[in-house]
């Protein structure tokens, strides 16, 4: 398992996880710094992440586009607060309308993600705190509704075989 | 919620549930709806498609058991009211998959690179999981 530890703080609304890799932190690290290979792990698989805007500073900023296998586009950005290359990045993580912009609507998370060299290997720690309990709850509404979307679908495929 | 008791229920409930989900609309209506109470006009006034067609939508997931309407004066009043405890551990559940998901891509993508060094997601050291262990234990506690 590359997952080690996961700890879920439902007060603090907060997830940490820990992973350990074989690779060193510098190729580690460029999963994160290179877009080109940050597109290929961000999105889940059918909707593939181009970044249009990747300027690891602190201030500055990413955006990123993913297409849904019906061609429908989801937006993200990333607002960098800190970074140590190659083993802190520090970022909030939000969603944008079709256009790009930021939706003030939609939630964002806080992510601070740590590389330590560890045996040759590389443990990735990352935390993710909502930024509002509001927000958080309405994240967790969407992935039920998206989540029952899909459980119904399969469902109605046994249904109808 | 919804998910549990779905099991049990006839193919009938399945089909309401999967019609009432399968619009984009209506999916932003329950989405909408989270927040707080939404009368049906102000939500009409969100999409492009007459207040009989939003009214329609609303009954739609009203009878798939996915939001509440309420009357209250001239307004109705349409809101999705799942149990709040439920939806944290939901949300930090969501969040978990997504990045569980993400790292497998990052496991694979780093071994594409390593070609013959370690192997696919091979683990790190063995010899190293054996503090982490007694923190697992409290994550299967809370549910």
């Amino acid at each position: 398992m590359t997952v080690t530890r996961v700890d879920k703080d439902v007060d603090h609304l907060t997830l940490t996880l820990v992973a350990d890799f074989t690779a060193p932190v510098e190729q580690v690290w460029r999963l994160w710094a290179d877009p080109r290979q940050l597109e290929r792990w961000w999105g889940p698989p059918g909707y593939p992440a181009t970044f249009e805007e990747h300027d690891l500073t602190p201030g500055g900023g990413v955006r990123y586009c993913m297409t849904g296998p019906e061609g429908e586009k989801f937006g993200g950005w990333w607002r960098i607060s800190s970074v140590t290359p190659p083993t802190v990045l520090e970022f909030t993580d939000g969603f944008s309308g079709e256009d790009g912009t930021p939706d003030p609507e939609m939630p964002t998370t806080s992510v601070t993600m740590t590389l330590t060299g560890r045996d040759g290997g590389t443990r990735m720690e990352l935390r993710s705190v909502f930024d509002t309990r509001e927000q958080m709850e309405r994240l967790a509404e969407m992935g039920m509704v998206e989540g029952l979307s899909q459980s119904v679908a399969q469902m109605d495929a046994v249904l109808a075989g | 919620m919804v998910v549990d008791g779905m099991a049990d229920e006839s193919a009938e409930t399945v089909d309401r549930l999967f019609h009432a989900l399968a619009d984009a609309t209506r999916r932003d209506i329950v989405r909408r709806c989270v927040r707080g109470e939404l009368s049906v006009s102000r939500l009409a006034a969100a999409y492009p498609m007459s207040f009989a067609a939003v009214q329609k939508h609303v009954t739609v997931l009203e009878r798939a058991g996915l939001v509440t309407k309420e009357r209250r004066g001239r307004e109705q009043l349409v809101r999705t009211d799942p149990d709040a405890v439920g939806r944290a551990r939901q949300a930090l559940d969501e969040l978990e998959s997504a990045w569980r998901a993400r790292v497998d891509r990052m496991s694979g993508l780093l071994a594409e690179d390593a070609g013959t060094a370690g192997g696919p997601g091979a683990p790190a050291r063995d010899a190293d999981t054996d503090e982490n262990t007694d923190e697992n234990t409290t994550e299967g506690a809370d549910g």
